[in-house]
């Protein structure tokens, strides 16, 4: 085996290893939803919605920060005491704020998050239609004066002296 | 003369505006939705007199200040020294809620660091941080005469936001 080849094949050993390393987090928890499907489908489908203040980058479904893992057990919890999706975010927002929501909702402190995209976008589409007409309208060159022409003509009809034929 | 040339060197000046002022920015620093809010209720066990119980109501008609922390917990040493002072000061009561923590580890680590507490509540499986929105240990609250949550110290308590912010903060309340 040739020493690339040995790398590659390490290469491939370690993100197989690493795919395998990391189970998602929801697996481990031992919880009240447990063996009721639907509401177990409804209490990650929730956890992918809330962000782990702890590791910020991630849902609380995906992280095993202490926070993490008793934020889930707080949405089972709450799901098997027979509360509603709105309510547990309900629940959430009130102690850790919009930040927890990993889709922040629309109003008037996130307008320039939600429509700051699209303006970007619009400002580009205006920039773009604006260079490529300034492109097409290059002004022609003014009209030759009838003596322009006259002497173009002229030169055109000479004989060129450097013409090898 | 044509001007074009600047237009790009105002987005950039635009562009490094905002990555200068996000420089400054801790992105740690979640600001809680309970500033301005009652405080969550609790009644607690305390942590030296395990059959005795604490809780907001006992704290009506009085400033006071709720320090979240535990013995596993690092950067609450940072701040430890500084709280043993405050409480030494007695100018505003200082509740202790050990939190998440074995009452053995707590008090061993009291004993250790000394106490500044004018009482300790267990809160053992973190319900009461919970309702308080706490994400990090140490956090600090300042919650005034009608049990209202006036400010919010996320981290160790520094010198600074002890002088500048919490007890200006506790001596404009205890006057109101």
């Amino acid at each position: 085996m040739t020493h690339r080849s040995t790398i590659s094949t390490l290469a491939a050993a370690f993100a197989v290893a690493l795919a395998l390393a990391v189970p998602p987090a929801f697996a481990t928890d031992a919880a009240p939803t447990e063996k009721d499907p639907v509401a177990q489908a409804r209490a990650v489908k929730l956890s992918e919605t809330l962000r782990c203040l702890v590791c910020q980058n991630q849902t609380i479904a995906d992280s095993n920060a202490e926070l993490a893992v008793d934020l889930r057990r707080q949405v089972r919890e709450q799901i098997a005491a027979g509360r509603s999706d709105d309510e547990i975010i309900t629940y959430m927002t009130d102690r850790y704020g919009d930040f927890v929501l990993y889709r922040p909702p629309v109003k008037a402190t996130t307008i320039l998050l939600w429509g700051g995209p699209l303006l970007l976008l619009a400002i580009g589409a205006f920039a773009l239609v604006r260079i490529m007409r300034e492109r097409r309208s290059v002004p022609e060159a003014p009209p030759l004066t009838p003596e322009e022409r006259a002497r173009a003509e002229a030169l055109l009809a000479a004989p060129s002296r450097k013409d090898p034929a | 003369m044509n001007r074009k040339f600047l237009i790009p060197l105002g987005v950039f000046a635009v562009l490094f505006a905002f990555l200068l002022v996000g420089l400054g920015l801790n992105p740690r620093e979640v600001p809680s939705p309970l500033i301005g809010k009652p405080a969550p209720a609790f009644v607690r066990n305390q942590l030296h007199a395990p059959d005795k119980t604490m809780g907001t109501a006992d704290m009506k008609g009085q400033v006071w200040l709720l320090n979240v922390w535990a013995s596993w917990c690092v950067a609450c040493r940072e701040e430890h020294p500084l709280l043993v002072q405050l409480g030494k000061a007695k100018v505003v009561p200082l509740v202790g809620l050990n939190y998440k923590d074995e009452p053995t580890d707590g008090k061993r680590w009291l004993a250790q660091h000394g106490d500044p507490y004018t009482v300790s509540v267990v809160d053992r499986d973190g319900a009461v941080g919970l309702d308080f929105g706490v994400y990090g240990v140490p956090e600090t609250f300042v919650i005034d005469k009608a049990g209202v949550i006036r400010y919010k110290q996320i981290g160790p308590v520094t010198v600074e936001a002890l002088e500048k912010k919490i007890l200006p903060l506790v001596r404009e309340l205890q006057k109101s």
